[in-house]
């Protein structure tokens, strides 16, 4: 990040090479419960990242060792697809997908009521469908709205957004060129409820000023995603019930 | 973490849904304000407001402000019936799934034979299943199982199937209302177990009957039409 000076991903008239504003968002899909054998599910297309998210359990933890006494683990297991990008990408576990496997799990941690299910396991794999920058956020809102249809207590939904800096300017929601070219990324986990930040990662370097540039479109955007995010789970059920109870 | 904790009382509530305006909603959603109201199932307090924490059903019942979920996972609570797999066998007790997110144990004194130790796998083996009742749960949620009581015992013959906790009460209906409708319909042995087990025996007729009865509650057990529809099912059968 940062080493790539020469590419221009800001045109002359102001906007970003996709034409979005600086402070504009890719377009956000959302459907849950599109997996029959799960007990709660999620698809959601982000620009054109697609995930899909399966829950199961709560579960009786295994092995053994794992259980807690006093609450539920988080097992989440995050995959890119071999096809999700023009590189082919081996596949099985490697050290990145174990790191967003891990730091998706304890965001996750922290909006779901763990301590209802001691010693049990709650089983959440995110699958990579397609990838263009943003996918550990895709995969931890897709996870929100999963864990949400599973039926499994949380306080709160939880959005994955992210907002950077390119050519010394704050955009929201980065795309691929502006991933591999820019100047910093800035990926959080919000609870859009409370404004509270479950998750925050941070590659590259920004100001403070910057910064708190980033955490206004972050929080912005994760509102506009959790509407959408009720709005899916909501739909699942009221289409489902012919629209009554 | 510093929240006040609903209690899991979930079936008193579940099946008070007359008279009570029904609001879909969402985890973290806003449902009334904390005071003068008390925080049921599938709610917590949080600051001035009661929020949900499931998706389902907002109510308020007596002062009491719930959700009723409409996915949620079975919580074994003393004295329910439930209709378990053996998962593991040791020397002189079994482990088995009852649905939920813990395992229930079957000690040898409380299983309806006296067998030799080290035998217990002569009396059931895994993957059989059981109708037995929950004897207690502790505060570390260790599920205790009972086959001593009436009736409790291994069912060696049937069909078992799962329905959504949720839709336990429709199959059901007032007062067992249907299911002692599609008891004579079907003319099969049904037992609808706590944990959303459900097992049918019969000739094979009536069990094929009864997979209709079960896939309609899977897939319209949600519908305010589904009454109707289980109506005209049962009715069809009748004809037949």
């Amino acid at each position: 990040m940062g080493g790539y000076g020469d590419v221009k991903l800001l045109r002359e008239d102001g906007l970003r090479l996709d034409g979005r504003k600086v402070d504009e968002m890719r377009e956000v899909q959302i459907e849950a419960g599109v997996l029959p054998a799960a007990e709660g599910s999620a698809w959601v297309k982000h620009g054109l990242n697609v995930a899909v998210c399966a829950v199961y359990g709560p579960m009786e933890a295994h092995p053994r060792k794992i259980q807690r006494q006093d609450r539920a683990v988080i097992d989440v297991r995050y995959n890119m697809a071999p096809f999700s990008t023009s590189d082919r990408i081996r596949p099985g576990f490697n050290r990145r997908s174990r790191e967003i496997s891990k730091v998706t799990a304890e965001a996750l941690e922290s909006v779901v009521l763990v301590e209802r299910f001691p010693r049990s396991k709650i089983r959440v794999e995110i699958e990579i469908l397609a990838a263009e920058a943003g996918t550990r956020c895709v995969g931890i809102t897709a996870a929100a709205v999963a864990l949400a249809d599973a039926g499994i207590p949380m306080r709160d939904l939880i959005v994955g957004v992210a907002s950077g800096k390119i050519e010394d300017t704050v955009v929201l929601d980065l795309d691929k060129a502006e991933d591999n070219y820019g100047q910093a990324d800035l990926p959080m986990g919000i609870l859009p409820t409370t404004g509270e930040i479950a998750f925050l990662q941070m590659d590259g370097d920004l100001s403070v000023e910057e910064y708190n540039t980033c955490m206004e479109y972050n929080l912005k955007a994760a509102r506009e995603i959790h509407v959408l995010m009720v709005d899916a789970l909501k739909r699942r059920y009221t289409e489902k019930n012919g629209g009554e109870a | 973490m510093g929240w006040r904790v609903a209690g899991l009382g979930e079936k008193e509530m579940s099946g008070a849904k007359k008279g009570a305006e029904l609001r879909l909603v969402t985890p973290g959603e806003a449902i009334g304000a904390s005071s003068g109201a008390r925080a049921g199932t599938g709610t917590l307090i949080m600051g001035d407001n009661i929020i949900a924490t499931r998706v389902g059903w907002a109510k308020e019942f007596n002062g009491v402000t719930s959700v009723d979920p409409i996915h949620a996972a079975y919580m074994p609570r003393s004295g329910d019936l439930i209709i378990g797999v053996v998962e593991s066998v040791r020397n002189n007790l079994w482990f088995a799934d009852v649905n939920g997110p813990f395992n229930g144990l079957l000690p040898m004194s409380l299983a309806p034979w006296k067998v030799e130790f080290g035998a217990a796998r002569e009396q059931m083996d895994i993957g059989d299943i059981m109708l037995a009742r929950v004897q207690e749960v502790d505060e570390a949620h260790n599920v205790v199982l009972t086959m001593k009581g009436v009736g409790l015992r291994r069912l060696k013959e049937g069909i078992m199937s799962e329905i959504s906790m949720n839709h336990i009460s429709r199959l059901r209906g007032d007062g067992d209302s249907t299911l002692r409708q599609l008891k004579e319909a079907s003319d099969c042995r049904i037992i609808v177990a706590e944990n959303g087990r459900v097992w049918v025996d019969g000739d094979s007729d009536g069990i094929a009957f009864m997979r209709t009865v079960l896939d309609l509650v899977r897939n319209e057990g949600h519908k305010a039409t589904f009454s109707a529809s289980m109506e005209a099912l049962i009715e069809e059968r009748r004809n037949a």
